[in-house]
């Protein structure tokens, strides 16, 4: 428990998709000019990024290990997300057009997404086994949404300030991810392991 | 032998997925009304947002849906609701009259004075938030233009005493400029409907006559001088129902501010030429 806590926290500030691994970084800048669509991206992604995570453990354990394929994890690790996702879409659209209402634009932005990529190579890499892969997935897509949700929010007050003409738009956003990203490397000094109490 | 078993492995999954997603895409088939399709065609495509349907496809659906009536596309003319009528085989509803942008405050900077000197980001938003602007009367028109700016048709200007003038012939009534305005000022109104009261201020008739030259008191006068019942006093303020109002003009020549206003289309084209 102490471990996916660990998990957990690490994946939200620590190792923050966006703001320390640099993973997703065009969502992030592309989709965050409101707070409210923002907000039906990172619903989008957290529930990706979980999917993703679970299904090619699976896929992983199952067909690669055993054949002893595991060298072409990334390029199946593709085909199953971007897979998952066309199949998911479609039936969200059929079963709940509300939540298709509310994803489903947002679906195909991220099918190929390098965070859904990179979450599950890292689940590999860190050998996590199924109930850590998913909460990995979770996390570091909560931790997608934290950043981007902050983000918007910030862009959404910058509308209404006084910018110089040149930096106006996207050079003033860079920027303000720069700065936010810095601001995170302050939680790298943390030791969730010493706080939780897992050595 | 290495290479045979991963082009195998990578080639059977694409092959599985794509068979699943075929039997998927026929499974979970959503059946699309193929006048949807047709009535998006006939739509401007801009996704203003003006109809209050998210784009122009979110208003087809609705049309189809029967949600929203034929004519609910505020930008295009009679002309496309009519072909979308007729894609929907119903008739279209008697003609909805054109709707236009009037700014209702007449309170220039000659005629409204200012409680303080605002030296901050040059938009209405920005000065409403600091102690509900610099304008003495705190309903009435900031005048820093923010609805010029946010008119996308070059249907409004700024005039010389710092009211914005709406050139009715460019506008599309599209309601940027509504939404633009912190005070709701603007307003949409029929084109037709000539007379109009000129002033948003709900305060007491002693506080309007201290503040502005030419505001709406709400003294009452206009609402008995009114053959057809037109107007109404709500919250100290005129309000012409625009169904029974007739445009006699009685009621612009009683009001003792003269707040209440009759405006022709041409005088109102004019003027917006001559400001530009």
């Amino acid at each position: 428990m102490a471990k996916l806590l660990v998990i957990f926290f690490g994946g939200v500030l620590l190792n923050n998709f966006i703001l320390s691994r640099f993973l997703g970084i065009c969502p992030f800048i592309g989709i965050s000019q409101q707070v409210e669509t923002a907000a039906g991206m990172s619903v989008a992604v957290i529930f990706v990024m979980g999917l993703a995570s679970v299904v090619t453990w699976f896929f992983r354990h199952m067909i690669l290990v055993p054949l002893g394929l595991e060298y072409l994890q990334t390029i199946a690790f593709i085909l199953i997300i971007a897979a998952l996702v066309q199949l998911v879409e479609m039936v969200i659209q059929k079963t709940s057009p509300t939540l298709y209402q509310a994803l489903g634009i947002y679906l195909p932005l991220i099918t190929t997404n390098c965070a859904v990529l990179g979450v599950t190579l890292l689940n590999v890499s860190e050998n996590y086994n199924l109930l850590e892969a998913a909460v990995n997935g979770v996390a570091g897509a909560s931790g997608f949404a934290l950043a981007i949700l902050l983000f918007a929010a910030i862009r959404e007050r910058m509308e209404l300030s006084e910018i110089p003409e040149a930096l106006k738009g996207f050079p003033i956003a860079l920027i303000t991810a720069g700065l936010m990203s810095m601001a995170f490397l302050g939680f790298a000094g943390f030791r969730l392991e010493a706080l939780f109490g897992v050595m | 032998m290495a290479v045979a078993q991963a082009v195998l492995v990578l080639g059977l999954t694409g092959a599985v997925f794509g068979v699943v997603l075929a039997v998927a895409a026929k499974k979970f088939h959503v059946e699309q009304d193929p006048r949807q399709g047709e009535i998006v065609q006939l739509l401007p495509g801009a996704n203003c947002g003006a109809c209050g349907f998210p784009g122009c496809s979110g208003l087809a659906a609705s049309i189809v849906a029967g949600d929203a009536p034929c004519n609910a596309c505020p930008v295009s003319g009679n002309e496309v609701a009519s072909k979308i009528a007729s894609i929907m085989g119903v008739e279209l509803a008697p003609e909805s009259e054109k709707k236009v942008a009037r700014v209702f405050c007449q309170g220039d900077r000659e005629k409204c004075e200012l409680r303080y000197v605002y030296d901050g980001l040059r938009q209405c938003k920005a000065q409403h938030m600091i102690a509900g602007g610099a304008k003495s009367c705190v309903y009435g028109c900031l005048g820093l233009g923010s609805c010029v700016d946010a008119c996308k048709f070059d249907a409004i200007h700024m005039g010389p005493l710092g009211l914005p003038i709406v050139d009715e012939a460019r506008c599309t009534s599209c309601g940027m400029c509504v939404e633009a305005c912190p005070r709701g000022i603007i307003q949409l109104v029929p084109m037709s409907q000539q007379v109009t009261v000129l002033c948003r201020s709900k305060a007491r008739g002693a506080e309007v006559r201290k503040t502005c030259k030419i505001g709406c008191i709400g003294c009452g006068i206009c609402q008995k001088a009114c053959p057809k019942d037109a107007i109404t006093l709500q919250d100290n303020l005129a309000v012409i129902n625009w169904e029974k109002c007739d445009g006699c003009g009685i009621c612009v020549e009683k009001c003792p501010t003269k707040c209440i206003v009759r405006r022709d289309n041409a005088v109102i084209i004019d003027e917006a030429a001559s400001a530009s």
